[in-house]
């Protein structure tokens, strides 16, 4: 039994990263065709850092990303503290208009969004598609994750805590800073970090909300897979996985060792 | 000053561009060009209510095989330590760090009629070396873009619900006799029912009103309900107020079939509840 | 203990949802001493601490501190400080930082800060703790923290929300007699909600018995227990067989068709009356010498004395005995005037004091039941 789980859990496993395999492995071919197998090079990798097409979305893209996750960041915990403090009718009508980005199809919030940008934009000449479109999208597709994320931090605290700052001096605002946000921490830093992938790796909704002047990757991508992708593409793929398998590896890391160090203390 | 004044930005913002947005959809939907009301543009509705249907049938088959795949590496995943817990769900969300077009796009060279795939049968004999399996631009080929893209959507949530599984139930369980398949069948089964509605609902949605899935693997035959939508907005017969229309009703369908997966959950609860 | 009142409520009323909580309360605290709110979960004892403390403001009446309107006064500016339930110590602070932090806020020099908190650890026996984490503390010590963070800050008036509920019954034993220590040495007032009758007696100066947003007695111990004011007392303090009686004439009580003397007076004539006897009270004698007698049902044993439980002519007593009677024996009671109180009809009666349905399991599922409403009550 526990041999064919095994088995099971490595097949499953193996379908996930055949394709990444596939990638990564092509990014060293030496050849233009996508199946044939040319010999080893890094010429992609060269020609990746000439591309100014693809170094220009992916500095875009970041830019996007961390704003949007910032200022995602920033409403959604203010958000989930002021709806937590709701009750009845009016917490139900926030956490359902929280839902609707989360429940509706991709494409349909892209759209509606687009619309009303177009619309704007007759009117008022405001609001072109472009860097700001793209922004004001990413960031509120991304708010509901970090309400979400912080939301049940908030539950889990204890409630008296907050008051226990109060009731020894401490205003309300400061006392928030003091005792609330140090404890919602950890949902608040994961919310942030949802928003900040999930604003990396979006496209449906960039989709109809970038202009001409700015496309993130994924659209710069999409626009690629009409001809034939031209191997650089690969390049990069690899660069950013082999950049976030770094970098996870070393959170977990650190977070292995911070608890044997817990467990020695304790 | 109340604390739910700090919900006010977000009240705003989300206002501003989510409610807003809703309603002007729903506005074209029910307008012409000349912003006159009308019903043509849901009448027009009728032409793809076959592609409706396909696009219904494709995911909900996404959804049922990923459902089967995911749920016992979910299980498994579950009941590791602690520590290989935490390595697997790397391993399981890692992918999805990877651009999701580049990851579909692999599959094409894994698929196509000169694919890896094809190349690797031709080699060690099972298909003759002229003959090729034609597994790209097929409704197989859709199915699977989209069982490999939502797969991990529906690991995750199954996990959490089961990893926050009291063991002492399942002992509990075995306790008054069950064996493993009624522990299964009794105790596993009814308590992981909220992490299936929350995977099912992350994949069935996507997978439904995808375009981009079906453009890549299926070729320009297939045509999603998600496809249609993309033309009716981008491109040279752009018509905002069918797209608008489109899109009303695929909300209209999502909201009702989620509401029918909550109902089945809701049921299956109350024998769960009586269990518990 | 003077008689400079500290605090004072008057006609205070409060609602949540339209569900009255508070009905028209008058409690008045003197300076130094140690009051208990005492009552059942949802009795509004919480509610009236945390309108002391200032988290809540009541919907009507006025709340004096000193001798001055506080009812707009907001708790960071009050000098009271609370002991939460379940302690709400600051999980990201270690045992000193928690101590310091109303001192902090109130930015005092780093030396007095420095003398403060090793006076107050000194104070509730934990020096040594300064750079331990509140989470790795157990139940008791978070509980001395909890303690010395609220005296660092010298309030005139500590609240204390149901404080040792969350320890075993050694510990809360031990805690009990420590926090009547310190208040003793401190001199300042304690006001102590608790749902535990026997904690409200050891510790109090004074005992304020709560029900349904309403003060039903407010006393000394002795009062409370020796002279209920209604059934509701009698049943929540102590075990009590609650019976109907009719007051003949001052000091003359009949029950049972049986006229018994009492000390009880100021009644009117022939008013029909509760009447109250302790388990504890009453002495078992040979059938023919009792002035009442009945058949033993159910005996438990307790280690100090036996549960036994008789029926007189269908209604069920508690006697607790040193002596025992197995289920089936016959025997007799008397009743000495000093073992009989009475007490006026009141909403209560008839609800409580007959032992029919006593069982042991019972009274503990009682307790669960009560132990989980006040974890939601905190909700």
């Amino acid at each position: 039994m526990k041999t064919l789980s095994r088995i099971y859990n490595f097949l499953i496993f193996g379908f996930l990263y055949a394709p990444i395999v596939v990638l990564i492995a092509y990014s060293f071919n030496d050849s233009k065709n996508r199946v044939e197998w040319g010999g080893f090079t890094f010429d992609w990798y060269k020609e990746l850092f000439n591309n100014e097409l693809i170094i220009d979305s992916l500095w875009l893209t970041l830019q996007i990303a961390v704003l949007a996750a910032v200022v995602a960041t920033v409403i959604g915990t203010m958000a989930a503290v002021g709806i937590y403090s709701m009750n009845g009718r009016l917490k139900t009508l926030m956490m359902g208009i929280n839902n609707i980005p989360m429940v509706n199809p991709e494409i349909v919030t892209g759209i509606s969004m687009m619309l009303m940008f177009v619309a704007i934009y007759r009117a008022t000449g405001l609001l072109q598609p472009g860097f700001a479109t793209l922004l004001i999208s990413h960031i509120t597709f991304c708010i509901p994750y970090v309400v979400l994320q912080v939301m049940p931090k908030l539950r889990q605290m204890n409630r008296h805590t907050y008051e226990a700052a109060l009731d020894l001096g401490c205003r309300p605002f400061p006392a928030f800073f003091k005792v609330v946000l140090p404890e919602i921490m950890p949902g608040v830093i994961t919310g942030a970090m949802m928003a900040f992938t999930m604003s990396l790796d979006d496209f449906v909704i960039s989709y109809f909300n970038s202009g001409a002047s700015a496309q993130n990757l994924s659209v710069t991508i999409y626009s690629m897979t009409k001809k034939p992708v031209t191997p650089e593409i690969n390049a990069l793929s690899t660069l950013l996985f082999g950049t976030v398998l770094i970098l996870l590896v070393a959170v977990n890391v650190r977070q292995v060792r911070d608890l044997n160090k817990q467990k020695e203390r304790r | 000053m109340s604390k739910r004044t700090a919900a006010t930005p977000f009240a705003l913002w989300m206002g501003i561009f989510t409610v807003v947005p809703m309603a002007i959809v729903l506005w074209f939907a029910f307008t012409d060009e000349t912003g006159a009301f009308t019903t043509a543009n849901i009448a027009k509705i009728w032409q793809f209510a076959g592609t409706y249907v396909d696009s219904i049938w494709m995911g909900a088959l996404a959804t049922v095989i990923c459902l089967v795949l995911a749920y016992p590496v979910a299980l498994s995943i579950s009941r590791k330590s602690e520590h290989m817990q935490r390595t697997m769900v790397m391993i399981v969300m890692l992918p999805m760090w990877m651009n999701f077009l580049l990851r579909t796009y692999a599959w094409m060279t894994l698929l196509e009629n000169n694919g890896l795939i094809n190349q690797f049968l031709r080699t060690i004999g099972v298909i003759g070396p002229d003959a090729t399996l034609s597994m790209i631009n097929t409704d197989g080929a859709v199915v699977l873009g989209m069982v490999y893209n939502f797969l991990p959507f529906m690991i995750l949530p199954l996990y959490s619900v089961m990893a926050k599984m009291d063991h002492r139930i399942i002992e509990a369980a075995q306790d008054l006799g069950c064996n493993s398949w009624q522990v299964f069948r009794r105790v596993i089964l009814p308590l992981s029912a909220p992490g299936i509605v929350s995977g099912v609902t992350m994949v069935f949605v996507p997978a439904v009103s995808t375009f981009v899935i079906s453009k890549l693997l299926g070729g320009s035959k297939y045509m999603m309900i998600g496809d249609v939508i993309e033309t009716m907005f981008v491109g040279d017969g752009c018509d905002y107020n069918v797209g608008a229309a489109l899109s009303l009703v695929l909300m209209v369908l999502m909201l009702i079939c989620m509401s029918l997966m909550r109902k089945v959950d809701n049921g299956e609860d109350e024998l769960g509840g009586m269990m518990t | 203990m003077n008689e400079n009142k500290i605090i004072e409520l008057k006609d205070i009323a409060v609602s949540f949802d339209g569900e009255p909580v508070l009905k028209h309360l008058d409690l008045s605290i003197s300076d130094g001493e140690f009051v208990t709110l005492l009552g059942p979960s949802g009795c509004g004892k919480t509610t009236t601490l945390r309108i002391i403390a200032g988290f809540i403001t009541p919907d009507h009446g006025d709340v004096f501190f000193d001798g001055k309107r506080v009812n707009d006064v907001p708790p960071y500016k009050r000098t009271v400080n609370t002991i939460f339930q379940r302690y709400a110590l600051f999980p990201h602070l270690n045992v000193y930082e928690n101590v310091a932090f109303g001192m902090r806020v109130q930015k005092k020099s780093k030396q007095e800060i420095d003398e403060t908190v090793t006076r107050m650890l000194q104070l509730v026996n934990l020096k040594g703790f300064e750079k331990r984490s509140v989470a790795k503390l157990s139940g008791g010590q978070q509980q001395r923290v909890a303690i010395a963070r609220a005296l660092a800050n010298n309030p005139r008036v500590l609240l204390l929300d149901e404080p040792l509920a969350a320890l075993d019954l050694k510990l809360r034993k031990d805690m009990q007699t420590e926090l009547k220590n310190i208040q003793k040495s401190l001199g300042i007032s304690f006001i102590y909600v608790t749902h535990d009758q026997e904690e409200a007696l050891s510790m109090s100066d004074t005992v304020v018995v709560m029900d349904d947003g309403v003060i039903q007695q407010i006393g000394t111990p002795q009062d409370i227990y020796n002279e209920p004011q209604n059934a509701f007392v009698a049943d929540f303090i102590g075990e009590s067989n609650i019976l109907d009686g009719v007051m003949l004439e001052d000091y003359l009580v009949e029950f049972f068709g049986r006229k018994f003397s009492c000390l009880d007076a100021g009644f009117d004539k022939n008013e029909p009356v509760d009447v109250v006897i302790r388990p504890e009270d009453i002495d078992i004698v040979e059938p023919v010498k009792g002035h009442l007698t009945g058949t033993v049902t159910n005996v438990t044993f307790k280690g100090v004395h036996y549960d036994t439980i008789v029926d007189f002519k269908g209604f069920k007593w508690l006697i607790q005995t040193t002596d025992f009677y197995p289920e089936g024996s016959v025997i007799g009671i008397v009743l000495n005037p000093e073992d009989i109180h009475v007490m006026k009809k009141s909403a209560y009666s008839g609800m409580f004091g007959d032992y029919s349905s006593y069982s042991e399991e019972f009274d503990e599922l009682g307790d669960a039941v009560a132990a989980a409403e006040a974890e939601e009550a905190e909700e």
